[in-house]
Parts: structure tokens; C-alpha cells; sequence
């Protein structure tokens, strides 16, 4: 298992170097520059904007005193566009934002997402699966940039109930609308393969064995069907555990929480070519990290996998 | 019994009655106020820098007139006010400048301000390590050398900015500038706390170590969600400033602030396009239009790589003609602009607009006369005139796009509708200089014609459509000499108007709510400056 890890750290690494140069290079090869306004800048002080920022350097050059940069000192530089803050300060002040709402959103989908999903299997053709069906259903095909006005409209406007927006590490009531909006439609994925596969296994042979051996139908869900239930689950939760945790754009947008899924959409807007590397190296290292954790999960989860 | 409730009622009242705060002299006497003095706006885009070396956004300048104080500020009708420059003498040649500053002044560590600050500041936006965008603003001030220290031919300290002691400062410019002290508004020509900025570096406009010399301080900047700015102690007119913080929020989507408005929790929003009628009606205490000074317009591209046609003056002027104004500004946008037909905004102090026939047409004569523009250029039904139509991508953009190309085929034009994601556009126009017809805007810098008209003279970066008119290049020179500024201006404004380089479509209007209980808020400044230091709540 040990010598498992390792070899997948190892393929970890070239992996995030491809991923560091392909997306330097691909970002400067798309048409516009971080310094460009509706006021057009003069030559000459484009010039000392690109001597300041090392835009004057061929690109190898760039890449290999960026990723000097990056290793030796984890310095991701400072932003292009934010004069007066790092990239290093950008992902230090939003990133704590959107681990919170996104960790808060993950546990939420998982717990409602498999639970709804079990019940509903159990009790397939009940009118409590086909609450859960539609629902599911209905919050798949609510995307969130939808669903995030609805809210404030009824909690903030409707029933005064929640803030509209902005955030608070002290005040869960700033959390509330975020993990709604956020969560939702991972909810409803979760439901529904959870349902899907539940059923597959509570059909399958070991699963009537175990009621013809008498065990008590709790006993059979809890220990023999739930593991295996749970195998394509885990395989989705990986990337979306990844992709909730560094956030939404729209949440960030909506809710104003300063979150770093606003950061990494404007800095492609902005061409801010330093905060759109370190956003993406940090997706990059988290994705591939999660991957990894799904595996080694799998590994736990389904023998057939270890053996 | 009775009475004692009474008398506590009574009690209650006095309390209540009584302000809270020692009243400034914002404050007209007998004003109730509020016990919460806080003020909280709405803002489009995140701050990109509170550094005033390196801004360059209208969002930008807003916050730090809260934060600095330089040289002047503005009252509401946009005249200026003595701000640390309690006098000044001006040389008989009209070149140097002597500024007596406040000698009360205060940094927000207790620093005294003093004229090193404020050449310490132009220098450091003039110099080439700082690459400050807005460098160009000390350009257009005419300081001396200006050119050359921008692009690293001189050394900053030939910048023509000296302090003569702790309290006088001395300008030179390279030529006599009418609208110098009206430029001196601008946050760019605020003064930095010099020992604070060597010895934080980039990091000195953060919370903890920012110091600033105007009536705020900085407490919370969080990228995407906030900036605080609360009362400072030291300011030298503290007494008389009664909101105690200031808070900013970024919120992207207009309806969304609108909504976060109606709940309270901002006291001034922008209203979102076309629906300033339906909130007037609703809400007349809060629904705001003022003249603001920004221009829409379509710019023509005269150079290389223009199409031939618009090259012809005439097709120039028969697709500004065909363009019906009052449609754009009274069915699309509804916010209380007004239809342009100078490139310079109608409400800029001074600016007298030359006689412009076509303003004056019916809508049928400039349709007759557009279609007779045409033939005259040799376009017709068998040989129609074929252009595109560049834009950035945003709603607003696209739906006068749509308006002007259906204009246009009245007067069988047949136009198509470039649309461009906002870095690549910005390319298009400004470095490539590839497109028919695009869509500019312009706000001014100072409040004063040249911000607009100096614009479209020949050298300029901002000149995308490379018009080169001798004659209008001549006026704009003569006028920075010129004892009346403003005849030359109005010249400028008929040229453009008579050979058409740009099709003026709208002058802006700033259409916002605004919480009723806040007072002393500006809201007739074109150049929408305001000071929340002279801003207070009062009581429900």
C-alpha cells in the first residue's frame, strides 16, 4: 500500500510541472495584456510595466525563474492587476473563505445526498422515493446562478431571516446561503447515484444471501450492502470534493465572500497572469491530492481493488 | 403612576432627541441624528490598488478622496475648496506655482504633512520603476520634464515639483495650464507618507501599516467582500466629521446590490439599466439622476487599417446622422442621459458647444440627409455600404449595437455585430486598431473640455481610430496658451462635428438610490467626487 502511494506521489509531480508550464505558456499566448485599459497606456509606460513584471524576458526564461520562484521560495509572485498584494495574500485571504463554505457545502451534500439516497432505495416506489427523486431532480436542473437570487429573495427580502451577503468566520448566519446555493445540485448527484447503485446491490446475490441466512434487514443494509453502495460515490466525491472547496464564482459573486473562486474567473478576465497560475497550481496540487485520497479510499472500500 | 410614565416618556424623548454626537458644522442645527453613523455603498468591481501612485479607476479615486487629502477638493457644483492648499501664488508668466499648505495637518501617525510628501508622491508616480499606469495623468499636468522622467530620459528629481519649506510647495510646468488646480482634485496628486512607503514597500497600503492623511483611515480591505475605512483621529478637521466609518462592497450583479439595498444592508446603489422609471415612481425619495461626466460614442477608423468608406467624410457624417439618439437614451436606457451630439459632456464646467445643425434636425431630416450623404459617396441599394459593429461583451453594449445597426439599415447600411471579450477588445482597438466602428467611452479626469478634447489630437494613445486633423491638432495646441481656453474648445468641438471622426451617442447620467436618511451627500458633482466627511445619518 505504502509503495502505492509513493509511486502515485511520484507521477504527482512531473504531472503538476506539465500542468505549471502548459497553462504559463497558454496564458501567454492569449490575445490581451494585464495592463490594458479603456485608457489607452503609451508605449513607453507599458514599457516599464513590462520591465517591472519581467514581461520583457523571453518566455523560457519567465518559466524557469517562475518556477524557481515557486519552488525554492513558494513565492507565487506579486499580482498583476491587485498592485498592492501578493498572490500569496490573495490565496491566504480567500482561500480560508471558501474552504469553510466549501467543506460546510461537502458535509452537508454527503450526509442529506446519502441518506436520501439509502431511504430511497429502501423504500423504491414509496412516495418518500419519489419526493426524493423529483427533488433531486429539480435541484440538479436549478444551476446556482439561479438559485442564489431565489434565496436572497426569500430569506433576505422575504423573511428577513439571513444577510444577503458578505462574510463572517464568527456569524454562521453569513454561512447559511452560500452552503445552499453551493451545495444543492452535489446534493442531488449524490441521491441519486446513491439510490442507483444501492438498488444495484440490494438486488445482487450476496445481498440475498444474507436475507436468507435471516439477518435482520438493518444488519444488511448497515454492513453488507452500504460498502459496496458507497464505491461510485466516493468516486465522484473526489473531484467534488475538490471542486467545492476552491470554490464557486457565483457564490463568491453573489454572496460577496470574498472567496477565491472569484479571484481565479477575474484573473482570466484580467489577464493577471501571477494570480492565475498560483490559483491554478493550488486547484492542480488539490485535485491531484484528492485523487489520490479517492484511490486509497477505494482500496479500503472494495478488496477486489487491493487485491 | 400616570405621571411617572409620563415623565420617563418625556425622559425617553430628550434622550432621544439629543445627538449623540457633538454636531459639526456639516450638521444644520436641530438635524436628529442617527446613533449609527456608518455609511455603506455599493461598488461594481473590486478596488484594484489604494496606492495613489498607481490607481487609475473612477472606484479607486472615490475611496482614496475618503482616505487622502490633497491640494483641493470639490463642493457639489463641482468648484474647488482649499483642502491642504490654504493659498497659492501664481508667477506672471503663469508657469510657477506656489502652494501655502495647512500647516495642521496630520498623517494618521501623528506625522505632520508636509510638501516633501507631496513631491515625494509625483515623483514616485513619474518614475519609470514605479510603472504607474497613471503616469500619463503628470504628463497631462505640463509639470516640467514631465516626458522625459516618465520615460526614463531624466532623473525624477528634475521633475518640476519642489518643496521650498515643510509648508510651501513649488510647481513648475513646462507651458501655462488653465485647468492646473482643477487636475489637483485627482487622487494621483495626493501626497504619500514618504518614511511608510520606503519602508513597507509594496505592502504599505495594507491595513495594518497603511497611514493616510485625509478624514478616514483603512481598517478591513478583503479582496471580493469589503473595505472598512473608520474616522481618523489625527485629521485636521476631525471635529467637523460626523460618519464614523465607511464601508465599501463589491457586488458584481446590479439587481443583486439592488436587492441587498432594498434589504438595508447598503445605503447606495447603481440602478441597473432601464429601470430607473418603474423606481422613480416607486420610490421618489431615493431614486437619484445626475449629469455625469462620461460620453458614449462610436468611433470611426480613419487609418490604414479602416475600411475605405468611412475615410469619405460624408459617409462619416450619414451614419452619425442616422443613429436616433432619443431612442438609445429614452427606450434603452431610461436613467436621465441625455442624446450627445458633442463629444464633450454637455455639463462640463465651462464648455460652451458650438452651433451643431444636425442636433437641431428632425429625425426625418437627418434620415434625408444621411440617405443623400450616401449617394452623394456613391452607396446605394445596388452597392450598399458594409461595416461591423465592435464591442466589449456586456448586455448594455449589445442592445445599442442592435438599436444603431437597425438605424443604419434605414439608411441601407448593412452592419454586423463584432462582439469581443474585454482584453482582446482593448487589443482590437487600441493596439491592432482593427475595426470598423467601435464602441468608446471617455470620463473625465478633471472637469474641464481638454480632459475630452485632447482625446483626438493626432498623437494620442487614446486616438484609436488614427484621425489626423492639422487644424484640430493647431486648436488644442493654441488653447493650452490661450487666455480663453473655452473659444478654443468650442473651435475643437465644431471640427470634430464637422468632419465627424466619432459619432457622440449619449452623455451619462449617474442613476443610483440612495438611503433618504443619508445626508450631505453629493449629488449634482459631474465628476461624482464626494467627501463622506461631510456626510451624516439622521435619526428614523
Amino acid at each position: 500500500m505504502i509503495v502505492y502511494i509513493l509511486k502515485r506521489l511520484a507521477v504527482a509531480i512531473p504531472t503538476l510541472l506539465v500542468l505549471i508550464i502548459v497553462s504559463y505558456m497558454l496564458m501567454h499566448f492569449a490575445p490581451g495584456n494585464p495592463f490594458s485599459s479603456e485608457r489607452a497606456v503609451s508605449p513607453e509606460i507599458m514599457k516599464n510595466l513590462d520591465a517591472k513584471y519581467g514581461l520583457n524576458l523571453p518566455l523560457w526564461e519567465q518559466i524557469v525563474h517562475y518556477l524557481w520562484q515557486v519552488v525554492a521560495h513558494f513565492d507565487f509572485g506579486p499580482s498583476f492587476v491587485y498592485k498592492d498584494r501578493t498572490v500569496n495574500d490573495i490565496i491566504a485571504q480567500g482561500f480560508p473563505v471558501t474552504l469553510t463554505y466549501g467543506f460546510l457545502s461537502f458535509i452537508a451534500a454527503v450526509a442529506v445526498g446519502v441518506g436520501l439516497g439509502i431511504t430511497s432505495a429502501i423504500r423504491r416506489n414509496s412516495w418518500l422515493d419519489y419526493c426524493a427523486v423529483g427533488l433531486s431532480i429539480g435541484a440538479q436542473v436549478l444551476p446556482n446562478f439561479v438559485m442564489a437570487p431565489i434565496l436572497v429573495l426569500i430569506f433576505t427580502l422575504g423573511l428577513h431571516w439571513l444577510p444577503g451577503g458578505g462574510w463572517s468566520f464568527h456569524d454562521p448566519r453569513f454561512w447559511i446561503l452560500p452552503v445552499i446555493a453551493l451545495s444543492t445540485s452535489y446534493m442531488a448527484s449524490i441521491t441519486r447515484i446513491t439510490r442507483s447503485s444501492m438498488l444495484d446491490v440490494l438486488g445482487s446475490n450476496h445481498i440475498r444471501t444474507a436475507r436468507a441466512k435471516g439477518l435482520p434487514n438493518r444488519k444488511v443494509i448497515l454492513r453488507h450492502a452500504l460498502k459496496p453502495a458507497l464505491v461510485p460515490v466516493v468516486s465522484y466525491l473526489g473531484p467534488a470534493f475538490v471542486s467545492m472547496i476552491t470554490g464557486s464564482v457565483i457564490v463568491d459573486v453573489y454572496f460577496s465572500t470574498g472567496g477565491i473562486g472569484k479571484s481565479f474567473v477575474d484573473s482570466a478576465l484580467n489577464r493577471d497572469y501571477a494570480v492565475m497560475m498560483g490559483v491554478t497550481i493550488l486547484l492542480g496540487t488539490l485535485t491531484i491530492l484528492f485523487n489520490l485520497v479517492v484511490d486509497i479510499l477505494y482500496a479500503w472500500i472494495d478488496p477486489k481493488i487491493r487485491y | 403612576m400616570k405621571t411617572l410614565t409620563a415623565l420617563s416618556a418625556l425622559a425617553l424623548a430628550a434622550a432621544a432627541a439629543a445627538p449623540a454626537l457633538a454636531q459639526s458644522d456639516h450638521v444644520p442645527a436641530g438635524t436628529k441624528l442617527a446613533k449609527d453613523q456608518t455609511y455603506t455603498y455599493w461598488l461594481q468591481d473590486d478596488i484594484k490598488t489604494l496606492d495613489p501612485d498607481l490607481n487609475q479607476s473612477v472606484e479607486g479615486n472615490e475611496m482614496l478622496l475618503q482616505l487622502f487629502e490633497g491640494l483641493y477638493d470639490q463642493d457639489n457644483e463641482g468648484n474647488l475648496v482649499p483642502a491642504l492648499a490654504v493659498s497659492y501664488d501664481l508667477s506672471a508668466d503663469k508657469k510657477v506655482y506656489t502652494f501655502h499648505l495647512r500647516k495642521e495637518a496630520k498623517w494618521s501617525n501623528g506625522d505632520p504633512v508636509t510638501a516633501q510628501d507631496f513631491v515625494y508622491g509625483w515623483q514616485r508616480v513619474a518614475n519609470p520603476k514605479t510603472a504607474s499606469e497613471y503616469a500619463y495623468y503628470i504628463q497631462l499636468m505640463n509639470l516640467e520634464n514631465a516626458d522625459d522622467v516618465v520615460n526614463g530620459k531624466k532623473p525624477v528629481t528634475d521633475l518640476g515639483v519642489k518643496a521650498l519649506d515643510d509648508h510651501t510647495l513649488q510647481v513648475t510646468l513646462s507651458k501655462p495650464t488653465a485647468f492646473f488646480r482643477e487636475m489637483l482634485t485627482n487622487a494621483t496628486t495626493f501626497p504619500v507618507p514618504e518614511k511608510v512607503v520606503k519602508k513597507y514597500g509594496d505592502d504599505w497600503t495594507k491595513p495594518e501599516h497603511m497611514v493616510t492623511d485625509g478624514a478616514y483611515t483603512l481598517k478591513t480591505w478583503d479582496i471580493g467582500a469589503k473595505i472598512v475605512m473608520v474616522k481618523s483621529d489625527t485629521y485636521w478637521d476631525a471635529k467637523n466629521t460626523t460618519l464614523t466609518q465607511v464601508t465599501a462592497i463589491p457586488i458584481q450583479d446590479t439587481d443583486q446590490a439592488l436587492r441587498r439595498y432594498m434589504a438595508g444592508e447598503l445605503d447606495r446603489v447603481q440602478i441597473p439599466a432601464g429601470q430607473y422609471p418603474r423606481l422613480k415612481k416607486e420610490y421618489p425619495n431615493q431614486a437619484t439622476s445626475h449629469p455625469y461626466s462620461c460620453t458614449y460614442a462610436y468611433r470611426f477608423n480613419v487609418g490604414p487599417n479602416g475600411p475605405k468608406a468611412l475615410k469619405d467624410v460624408r459617409v462619416r457624417k450619414a451614419l452619425s446622422y442616422g443613429i436616433n439618439r432619443d431612442i438609445i437614451v429614452n427606450k434603452i436606457l431610461k436613467g436621465g442621459q441625455k442624446p450627445a451630439y458633442t463629444w464633450t459632456h454637455w455639463d462640463t464646467a465651462g464648455f460652451k458647444a458650438p452651433d451643431i445643425p444636425y442636433a437641431k434636425w428632425s429625425e426625418a431630416e437627418r434620415m434625408k440627409k444621411a440617405k443623400a450623404l450616401l449617394k452623394e459617396a456613391g452607396y446605394g441599394p445596388d452597392h450598399p455600404l458594409k461595416l461591423s459593429i465592435t464591442y466589449n461583451t456586456s448586455s448594455d453594449h449589445k442592445k445599442i449595437a442592435i438599436a444603431v445597426q437597425q438605424f443604419w439599415k434605414a439608411i441601407g447600411v448593412q452592419a454586423t455585430l463584432s462582439n469581443y471579450e474585454w482584453k482582446v477588445y482593448l487589443d482590437k482597438l487600441n493596439k491592432e486598431h482593427d475595426f470598423d466602428v467601435a464602441r468608446v467611452g471617455w470620463c473625465a479626469d478633471y472637469n474641464e473640455p481638454s480632459t475630452y478634447l485632447d482625446v483626438n489630437v493626432s498623437w494620442s494613445d487614446q486616438n484609436s481610430g488614427q484621425w489626423d486633423n492639422a487644424e484640430y491638432d493647431k486648436v488644442m495646441k493654441d488653447s493650452t496658451t490661450a487666455k480663453d481656453p473655452q473659444a478654443d474648445y468650442t473651435k475643437a468641438s465644431k471640427i470634430l462635428a464637422d468632419d465627424m471622426p466619432l459619432a457622440p451617442i449619449y452623455a451619462y447620467a449617474k442613476a443610483d438610490m440612495i438611503n433618504p436618511h443619508i445626508k450631505g451627500i453629493f449629488t449634482k458633482n459631474v465628476m461624482n467626487y464626494w467627501y463622506a466627511k461631510d456626510m451624516y445619518r439622521t435619526a428614523k
